[in-house]
């Protein structure tokens, strides 16, 4: 069985916003709201770096443990979804994800804060596959037609990847051997680290 | 006499606090992971395109993870 994972090469990543637009278009995704963005590290300065950031899936996923109402789960290709008919937009999930994942759109008055919304990894959520339910809750099923998440299959450069985690790590293996360099992966210790085997962080590396 | 209601009651309170001080529980919180109570989800196979084949969805889904590996793609080694 597949463990679904994204990993981002920040030494191919243009900023080109691909991914951000990829997803946009594919869930129909509402202004104000962004599954998916693109951050730069010491942007206009000479060796800045980019990476896509969105929920990157975690394997023991803070914003399952902090929800209150217990609305997240894991499916068995280790994709974190959860459910919209049971989220009380509490917030709590953006206090704990390390990646800023979780979205709230804010459509009524008063600043009104929404269900959660999130990366899904293009697999939809706990309604019946491509029902018009589960599209316009979650967006459009990918994994359930057999595809990837369409960020990554988007992605020009091939920066950003997604997929079993076994085949995406010996992709970039491959890379990085062969251009001897980035061989840093970012955002890996802290979503698919183990905690007791966490490396004490050295200055000027990447978690 | 007046001394020793005031004691009695210096007393007394000295007792309640002191009881209630020994019945305080402890303020720390013991994580416990939660149970998932939402909706159950069904397999990505589980669908009228795959129609429970879990082999063919995970040929299509190797393809595509493969498919990323632009290497592949080129024929390079």
């Amino acid at each position: 069985m597949a463990r679904m994972k994204f990993l981002c090469d920040a030494e191919r990543c243009i900023e080109c916003n691909g991914c951000v637009t990829a997803c946009k278009n594919e869930h129909e995704i509402p202004w104000g709201v962004n599954r998916r963005r693109v951050v730069t590290i010491n942007d206009g300065v000479p060796g800045e770096k980019s990476i896509s950031v969105a929920c990157m899936h975690c394997s023991d996923a803070p914003c399952m443990a902090v929800c209150p109402v217990d609305c997240f789960y894991h499916t068995a290709e280790g994709v974190v979804l959860h459910d919209k008919d049971l989220c009380i937009g509490c917030g709590y999930c953006f206090y704990a994800c390390p990646f800023g994942a979780p979205q709230f759109p804010q459509e009524g008055a008063f600043g009104l804060r929404g269900k959660m919304d999130k990366c899904t990894f293009c697999a939809g959520g706990p309604e019946a596959d491509f029902s018009a339910a589960e599209f316009q809750k979650y967006g459009r099923n990918r994994l359930a037609e057999g595809k990837l998440p369409a960020c990554a299959e988007m992605c020009s450069t091939k920066a950003l990847l997604g997929g079993d985690g076994d085949v995406i790590a010996d992709i970039y293996r491959n890379r990085v051997t062969t251009r001897g360099k980035g061989a840093e992966v970012w955002g890996w210790g802290t979503a698919y680290g183990r905690p007791d085997q966490k490396a004490a962080p050295q200055p000027g590396t990447k978690s | 006499m007046m001394k020793g209601v005031w004691t009695t009651i210096a007393v007394a309170a000295v007792l309640a606090l002191g009881a209630a001080g020994c019945g305080e529980k402890t303020q720390v919180t013991v994580f416990k992971q939660g149970k998932y109570q939402g909706k159950p989800d069904n397999q990505p196979w589980d669908n009228d395109r795959f129609k429970g084949d879990q082999v063919a969805w995970e040929k299509a889904i190797k393809a595509r993870n493969n498919g990323q590996n632009e290497n592949v793609r080129l024929g390079a080694k």
